[in-house]
């Protein structure tokens, strides 16, 4: 249901013939798009309209290089500006003082801080060598301190052992003593969750984060959060004071508008990305890849950087090259089909993918897992050189052939170059837009290329 | 904590108060012209009706009054009634068949939105209502979700049915739904972990639960629930969209309520689905669940009271 920014702006912006300096007007009709995409991607409305100014003021006379389209130059500047928004890369927790330090997470019911503090302990116990403690304070939810306590045995972190009826502020200054005798370098404190229109139980958080001092109070919040997001993260920064926020189920599909609204109302940084339930899926935050998303554009460098790690670079390159050149053929599907289940979990791959939103439907309907990939290498491998060089010659006779020989039906052989149609068109349209600068940045070519005057 | 009404009532008027001026502050000072019904469009999408579905509220609104000093009252009256005529026929509760012993309902959503809550608050209404009801503790998954729900049906005080960490859902929701039989039991709910509907593998172990279901009920389950939380955006639509296609979702529960969300998707929603929406959570006790009701519904999304 969400076309990419950029086709939408392409559609305005490609009528455009006449070079030069962006007009008032061209950029108008622009950034109504730009609101429209940004409101569909949960970006709360204030931030949106402060954003559509800014970027107003950019664009308006910026001159339109022979290289780009005003469409791409338009992307350019509304990417740029949001990439600037979202803040630096890999913002680095803070544990700076004395030990022990504390880390204080807070956030609404069910955002993900229970798991988000696991997975924030295990990093820095096995990434950063330190002894941690976790404390659980949510002493409102059945069983949350239990399962703060198996999650500590998941990872082996010491957790805080748990005393009936003790209440959270209590809590957290006796974990506080329990790590300064136990020589703990940080405690984690998770706390439960709250609403911030509950001022009872902003109250209490402020009072724990007064008694604990912690180097890091983390407003842990949802990806799929919508427009009160800007409320919300301005509640919490107000009543009991944030440092940094990390966002969970940045693996489910939303397009995390929220990220632009929290950071945007509170100034504070992103600090950490939940991709998952397991304790090892959290990850620094990059600007880049949730600017792509907001945009509509697909996780486009964060299915580059996964992939390079599996990939060879030379077959990355020539990749990258045949399809800014638009010529993706049968044998290239299927070395990226091997490379697909070299990576691991299509599902996680699957949410990167650019245009993938559309596709959507059809993957749901073909039922892509990684028994029907092998299924459909099969297919490609039943074709002979010159089919799998040149999809066009496939004739009806040539389908029945590689239908049998694949041990499938024609169907099956005509679902597969359907699927092949889509993505070599999905690639074509990427080359056009691309052109230079596919080296590392990998699909960053989508974007007009770097060195841009602003 | 407060009560769940003083609560829903505070944040009922924090956000009314919010509105008043949003609305207020056009309404009273000109008429309904282009800009006005922009500004009222703007404050339909703060609620995450999502921009077309406020587009079209706000033009049901023009094309009533468009040209004509409308009073501000008036305005978001209006616009609540469009957004109630959409929201009247989902509007359904839930409703146990009698002719199913057990009536099975598969409780489903993403992490976190509130289901294991849900499935108690439900179990202590249906129990009220002098029905049996057992609950199977099928998140095997999540750390100490099971301790967390036993906690529920001793609350609601209805047995639970349970199995080892990292036990085969499936294989446990037959269990349960053997001994439901067995008992003569009217109601089984069944908690699942939460998942997100784009992850292929683990909304193909939903189906496989209930395909394991349907080889001792054919019916079963006779309801699939899906949990939205009320500060849900835009991507309720994937949510909905998936699960349905996937676990044929019979109806829609939305919580968190009573925080300053108003869960506007829902109107989005239901045009686009039509599935009933059954109830809300307005807090976190045993109480804490409402009937859905279109019309309060939609005049809070407009920060009306009722
Ligand atoms: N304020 C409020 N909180 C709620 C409501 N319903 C559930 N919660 C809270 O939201 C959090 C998550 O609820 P759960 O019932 O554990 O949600 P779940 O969907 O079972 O979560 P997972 O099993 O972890 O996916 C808990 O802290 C609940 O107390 C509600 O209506 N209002
Ligand atoms: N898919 C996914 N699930 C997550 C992530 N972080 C947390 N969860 C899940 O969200 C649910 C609620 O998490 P929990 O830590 O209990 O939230 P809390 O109530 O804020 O403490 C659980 O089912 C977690 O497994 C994430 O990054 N991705
Ligand atoms: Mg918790
Ligand atoms: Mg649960």
């Amino acid at each position: 249901m969400f076309d990419s920014l950029s086709e939408r702006l392409g559609n305005i912006l490609d009528k455009l013939r006449k070079r030069g300096a962006l007009s008032e007007a061209d950029v108008g009709e622009a950034l109504r798009e730009v609101r429209v995409a940004l409101l569909e991607a949960d970006v709360a409305l204030p931030v949106v309209k402060d954003f559509i100014s800014a970027v107003k003021e950019r664009a308006v006379g910026a001159e339109v290089l022979r290289s780009v389209t005003p469409g791409q130059m338009v992307v350019k500047i509304v990417h740029d500006h949001l990439v600037e928004m979202l803040g630096p890369e890999e913002s680095h927790v803070n544990l700076a003082g004395t030990p022990p330090v504390a880390i204080l997470m807070v956030g609404l019911q069910g955002s993900g801080k229970t798991t988000t503090s696991a997975k924030l302990g295990l990093r820095l116990k096995n990434r950063d060598k330190k002894k941690v403690l976790m404390a659980s304070l949510d002493v409102y939810r059945p069983a949350a301190q239990q399962q703060l306590a198996v999650l500590g045995e998941q990872t082996e972190i010491a957790t805080l052992p748990a005393v009936l009826g003790e209440q959270p502020l209590a809590i957290a200054k006796r974990a506080m003593t329990t790590a300064r005798r136990e020589g703990v370098d940080v405690v984690i404190l998770d706390t439960a969750g709250r609403l911030h229109i509950d001022e009872e139980m902003m109250a209490e958080a402020r009072a724990v984060k007064k008694a604990a001092k912690p180097t890091e109070t983390l407003l842990v919040a949802d990806a799929m959060t919508g427009q009160d997001a800007v409320n919300m993260a301005k509640e919490f920064n107000e009543k009991v004071g944030i440092t940094g926020i990390a966002l969970t189920r940045v693996d489910g599909d939303s397009r995390g508008g929220a990220a632009l609204s929290m950071r945007a109302v509170t100034g504070c940084p992103i600090k950490l990305m939940g991709v998952g339930e397991k304790l090892d899926e959290i990850e620094s935050f990059h600007g880049e890849r949730i600017a792509g998303r907001i945009l509509g554009m697909g996780d486009v460098i964060g299915l580059v950087e996964k992939a390079a790690e599996t990939i060879e670079k030379e077959d990355a390159e020539k990749m990258t090259a045949k399809m800014l050149k638009g010529k993706f053929t049968l044998e290239d599907m299927s070395v990226q089909l091997s490379q697909l289940r070299k990576m691991g979990s299509l599902d996680g791959l699957l949410g990167m993918i650019p245009g993938i939103s559309k596709m959507k439907k059809e993957i749901a309907e073909a039922n892509i897992d990684d028994k029907m990939i092998a299924r459909q290498q099969a297919i490609i491998q039943s074709m002979t050189p010159e089919e799998r060089r040149n999809a066009k010659v496939l004739n009806g006779s040539r389908r029945r052939r590689i239908a049998a020989g694949s041990g499938g039906t024609v169907q099956d052989v005509n679902r597969l170059l359907k699927q092949y149609k889509q993505m070599a068109g999905m690639m074509k349209k990427m080359g056009k837009r691309g052109k230079k600068g596919m080296g590392r940045g990998g699909m960053q070519g989508m974007m007009p290329p770097p060195g841009f005057p602003r | 904590m407060k009560g769940w009404f003083n609560r829903l009532k505070d944040g009922l008027s924090r956000s009314s108060t919010k509105l008043k001026s949003g609305v207020g502050g056009l309404l009273t000072k000109r008429k309904l012209d282009d800009e006005t019904l922009e500004a009222l469009e703007e404050v339909l999408i703060a609620s995450d009706l999502g921009v077309s579905c406020a587009a079209k509220l706000a033009q049901a609104l023009a094309n009533k009054r468009f040209g004509t000093e409308v009073p501000e009252l008036e305005a978001r009256a209006v616009l609540a009634e469009a957004a109630a005529e959409i929201l009247a026929p989902v509007a359904k509760p839930f409703t146990v068949d009698g002719a199913h012993k057990p009536h099975v309902a598969l409780v489903c959503g993403v992490n976190g939105s509130g289901k294991t809550t849900t499935i108690g608050k439900m179990a202590k209404q249906l129990g009220d209502d002098g029905l049996s009801v057992m609950i199977a503790a099928c998140d095997t998954f999540r750390a100490a979700a099971v301790e967390q729900l036993a906690k529920w049906a001793e609350r609601a005080g209805c047995p639970m049915v349970s199995g080892a960490p990292g036990a085969d859902a499936a294989g446990l929701a037959f269990e349960a739904l053997e001994k439901a039989k067995a008992e003569g039991v009217d109601v089984l709910m069944i908690d699942t972990a939460g998942r997100l509907h784009n992850k292929t593998g683990l909304m193909e172990e939903l189906q496989k639960m209930v395909r394991v279901l349907k080889k001792l009920d054919p019916a079963a389950p006779h309801d699939c629930l899906l949990v939205l939380e009320a500060t849900v955006g835009q991507n309720a639509h994937n949510q909905v969209e998936t699960f349905k296609e996937m676990v044929d979702v019979s109806g829609l529960i939305m919580t968190k309520l009573d925080g300053a969300a108003k869960g506007g998707v829902v109107v989005a929603l239901a045009e686009r689905f039509g599935l009933p929406m059954h109830a809300v959570g307005v807090g976190e006790a045993l109480e804490d669940l409402r009937p859905f009701d279109a019309h309060v519904f939609a005049r809070s999304l407009m920060g009306l009271e009722d």
